[in-house]
């Protein structure tokens, strides 16, 4: 089975959310980046799972400029069989799917998986976009990924309960918790991963849709007053006075 | 954002708030490689140690699972070649794990120390080819548990005073002594063991668990290294074969030569050990309140933090420094022992200020604090002690020796 897996580089959970002057760009400086979880943990993972039952091939695309080489040397360290990253920045989550889409295009993958959304912007939006582009059936959200013969079968959560949907392939399958357990590289993997192929391609022409206008952070928490709980007609004037609640 | 990057197991896990610290960037020094081989190592620590070991540390229990989880990871004798059981990285690279292993706890590091450079690092070095295809595999990849018997219970500063002794006898040798403080020891499936052959030379073997006469009773009662298993070896009329004798190994500087190996990576290792406590201390201190500021704010708090910050970087330095020489074959005896003393001491010294700041909290399992701090007591005498370092150093640039 020939896998796609695509990867996005996003800002370590642990990372202080600031921007450049007059918010016009994420501050960058200081800021670990990872591959983001959902990416790597279960769909890169699965799909090692995949290949390692079945036999085949993990190819990792990712759309991204050369700051990008250590989450895709990681993605090969962890078993990825070779890269391919489109050098371009990813600048929307249309301008990624196309970017994606051209170059699956070339390729006939039996399987494409993404994780269900990336951990800094959350728009979940590259997949189903991809999926579009490409003319593939689309599930998102899949918290289990099974072959059962040519036919995948895919659960994914709904209201109070489970979905199990039957898809022959090739699809697009985004990946959420559960379908698969993080892998942390061995140093063997690390050393193998250097000699594997990372190819880097130019981006194809596509016409911005997005433009980022302007970020902002969140207005600061205010002070906190904290109210003995014997006191409680004390909490009760504040809600009315100050907080002008009840 | 509801996510973490590290796994918690159980609810009842403390969480590992672990941050690394790089004031001098000294990262940028290293390959894409060494900084991946830390990331790896480090989510392994807050995956599988952090979790388990202020527990198993309290009662005294070496970890033994963890065993099959650093051989998996890549953790034993990342130096050596891949065709005999190793990672095929470089010396940095087996720096790096040492160091993020320690930051989890030293007997961890030590479990990784003595299967590395103490048991397979001699069988590479000094053992036949069919030794090397016997044993390393094994011990690589964990399925094998070694252990290294130099120090006697009489000899420890001194191993050229060893008495323990191997007589030829026919097809066999005959190993009679004691050794004590044996990393490993009462789970090990082999010894590497050193004493005195006919001729009084010290050369080396290779003993296995079950040979008639060996026996490697646990030693008990450590308040240090409490979740690492340490015990004697001891062999009476122990027959062991003629080819499992070390044929490159004659004399103590065999020995000495495993040693320089794992104090190297004790010199790394102890920056882990110094950075979880000051990682520990730094949180504390902008978060303890007292006189209505947090304790950070006041000026022997900065004191403290300041210096620890300090002399980690310059250990960190130090350990980089050293690494490049390995690399390069060039670090020198007495070069690794500068950087074993000087950091596990800074090491040692910045556990017992990371105390203070913590108050009465860091003596408690609350905090990986007073847990480091026994565990480096014995760091700063194993592998030669705080003082014989100094001595080596004292001996190398006056070209007198103090043990003579």
């Amino acid at each position: 089975m020939k896998i796609l897996v695509c990867i996005s580089r996003v800002p370590d959970t642990e990372a202080r959310v600031a921007f450049t002057a007059e918010g016009s760009a994420f501050d960058e400086s200081g800021v670990t980046f990872i591959m983001n979880p959902y990416d790597e943990w279960y769909a890169l993972v699965r799909a090692l799972e995949l290949k390692e039952s079945l036999g085949g091939s993990v190819t990792v695309v990712h759309v991204g400029t050369a700051a990008s080489d250590p989450i895709i040397r990681k993605a090969l360290a962890i078993g990825a069989d070779d890269a391919v990253r489109i050098d371009a920045e990813a600048s929307s989550a249309d301008f990624t799917a196309r970017q994606l889409a051209a170059f699956a295009k070339s390729e006939n993958y039996d399987l494409i998986l993404c994780g269900k959304e990336t951990i800094d912007y959350n728009g979940a939006e590259v997949p189903g976009m991809l999926a579009e582009l490409l003319g593939l059936p689309f599930v998102s959200h899949a918290e289990k990924l099974e072959m059962e013969g040519q036919k995948f079968v895919l659960t994914r959560p709904v209201t109070g309960g489970t979905e199990v949907v039957e898809v022959e392939g090739p699809l697009v399958v985004s990946a959420a918790k559960g379908m698969a357990e993080q892998r942390i590289p061995n140093m063997r993997g690390i050393m193998m991963a250097k000699r594997k192929p990372l190819k880097v391609v130019p981006p194809v022409e596509v016409e911005e849709k997005v433009q980022f206008v302007h970020f902002e952070l969140p207005p600061a928490k205010k002070e906190v007053k904290l109210i003995d709980p014997e006191n409680m007609d004390e909490l009760v004037r504040l809600l009315h006075e100050e907080a002008k609640v009840i | 954002m509801a996510h973490t990057t590290s796994i918690q197991k159980g609810s009842t896990a403390k969480q590992d708030r672990f941050q690394f610290h790089d004031y001098y960037l000294v990262e940028e020094l290293l390959s894409e490689e060494h900084r991946m081989a830390r990331a790896a190592v480090r989510d392994w620590v807050k995956q599988e140690v952090s979790p388990i070991i202020e527990d198993y540390a309290e009662r005294a229990e070496c970890p033994v699972h963890l065993f099959k989880g650093l051989a998996e990871i890549g953790a034993f004798g990342p130096s050596l070649p891949v065709e005999y059981g190793g990672g095929g990285m470089d010396e940095i690279a087996y720096g790096v794990i040492m160091q993020e292993l320690e930051r989890g706890d030293s007997g961890i590091r030590s479990m990784a120390s003595v299967q590395g450079s103490l048991v397979m690092y001699p069988i590479f070095r000094y053992g036949s080819e069919e030794q090397k295809r016997k044993y390393l595999p094994k011990l690589g990849s964990g399925e094998f548990i070694g252990c290294f018997g130099l120090t006697e219970p009489d000899h420890g500063s001194n191993p050229a005073g060893m008495t323990s002794t191997l007589r030829k006898d026919a097809d066999a040798y005959i190993l009679n002594g004691a050794k004590m403080w044996i990393t490993n020891s009462p789970i090990a499936d082999i010894a590497v063991v050193w004493a005195r052959d006919d001729e009084g030379k010290i050369r080396g073997v290779i003993v296995e668990k079950g040979m008639k006469g060996f026996s490697a009773p646990e030693i008990h009662g450590k308040w240090s290294l409490r979740a690492s298993i340490t015990g004697e070896l001891v062999f009476e009329d122990v027959r062991v074969p003629k080819e499992n004798l070390l044929p490159e190994a004659e004399g103590l500087k065999a020995p000495l030569s495993c040693l320089s190996k794992a104090r190297y990576g004790i010199a790394w290792g102890a920056i882990g050990a110094a950075l979880d406590c000051y990682d520990s201390a730094l949180r504390y201190a902008k978060e303890r309140i007292q006189f209505g500021k947090p304790i950070g704010q006041f000026q022997l708090t900065q004191k403290k933090l300041a210096e620890m910050i300090t002399e980690i970087t310059k250990a960190q330095l130090l350990a980089w420094r050293l690494g490049v020489l390995a690399n390069e074959g060039r670090a020198s005896a007495a070069q690794i022992s500068m950087a074993k003393r000087n950091n596990v001491y800074m090491a040692l010294q910045i556990a017992r200020e990371a105390r203070q700041i913590h108050g009465g909290m860091g003596i408690t399992n609350e905090y990986p604090i007073m847990r480091h701090m026994m565990n480096l007591e014995t760091v700063l005498t194993y592998e030669g002690t705080h003082d014989i370092h100094l001595l080596i150093t004292g001996q190398d640039i006056t070209g007198l020796s103090a043990f003579k």
